[in-house]
């Protein structure tokens, strides 16, 4: 990455406008042209180091229900569990953490009854409680690297 | 997933048409609307109205952190009196180290943590500093906390809509 790579990076974490030019208005502040910064932005897209570049929708208000779970499951019976957790399409993402509270997933659903309906068959599968920690409020949702 | 009700016909395809990313091109919004079947202008608009009203957070770009450097993953987690999560969890949140940021309930006795911050750093070390920052801004509502780093990723799919 060079200087111009960067300031990009850092810049378009911030924001991208809606308007009928958007490349130029950026462009034109980062003093770069509109089809430099396109395809600095594709080649960051395709080398990993911009994982997305687009509109991030809020899941909750688009209609979804998310919530975050964990349990504590011994080694030995990581790698079963794990695959059946996997399995189900509900959850989106899904860690080992080095806690005693080893595995952590993020289950999607589209309504509270589809989200219990899925906790009740990944106990009874697993045969391990589920510690459900749906959010309470959320404070801040976003990244800001500076690269 | 499936969209919200209060969503029209026109916010959905517009939604499904960017979910992946925005066209790389001069007039973006152009091609988008093109490929709902609306005029730019049109497109434009509802998607400033879905940044008004929150469902889309903002437009942008993602960096991966873990390409970028940023190897150390900490999920913080901290019991703070209830009655000061919501102050201090707006304090927290507005570091910017800090990705992630929630009040959720507790599992007693298990998980006595009600507040999670997410922190990205380099190496633990810098993890730990951010963590020590955090100590810092809670001050006595700090009673106690842990840094839960992720060891494997399991799955990850992230969230579509359909």
């Amino acid at each position: 990455m060079d200087e111009l790579d960067r300031a990009i990076v850092n810049f378009l974490q911030g924001g991208f406008p809606v308007c009928e030019c958007p490349f130029a208005e950026v462009a034109a502040q980062l003093q770069t042209t509109e089809r430099e910064l396109i395809s600095r932005v594709d080649r960051l897209l395709q080398r990993g180091i911009l994982s997305r570049f687009g509109p991030m929708y809020h899941a909750e208000r688009m209609g979804g229900s998310l919530s975050l779970a964990a349990m504590k499951i011994p080694e030995s019976d990581f790698e079963r569990v794990a695959e059946i957790v996997n399995a189900m399409p509900q959850v989106a993402h899904n860690y080992a953490r080095d806690h005693v509270l080893s595995m952590w997933f993020v289950l999607a659903t589209e309504t509270p009854q589809e989200h219990a309906v899925a906790l009740g068959k990944i106990e009874r599968e697993t045969g391990y409680p589920v510690y459900d920690m749906p959010k309470i409020k959320e404070y801040f949702v976003g990244l800001r690297l500076a690269v | 997933m499936t969209l919200e009700a209060s969503l029209d016909e026109i916010d959905r395809r517009i939604v499904l048409a960017t979910q992946s990313g925005l066209p790389l091109t001069l007039q973006p919004y152009h091609a988008v609307a093109r490929q709902v079947g609306v005029s730019p202008e049109e497109v434009m608009a509802r998607m400033r109205r879905m940044i008004e009203t929150g469902m889309i957070r903002r437009i942008g770009a993602v960096p991966n952190h873990y390409v970028l450097g940023y190897k150390a993953n900490g999920m913080t987690v901290w019991d703070v009196p209830d009655e000061r999560v919501d102050e201090l969890g707006e304090r927290v949140g507005a570091l910017d180290f800090v990705s992630h940021c929630y009040h959720r309930p507790r599992h007693l006795p298990e998980w006595p943590y009600n507040f999670f911050a997410m922190v990205h750093g380099h190496d633990k070390s810098e993890v730990e500093a951010q963590a020590r920052q955090i100590a810092d801004l809670l001050g006595d509502a700090d009673r106690g906390h842990d840094i839960l780093y992720s060891t494997r990723i399991l799955k990850k799919t992230g969230l579509r809509f359909g």
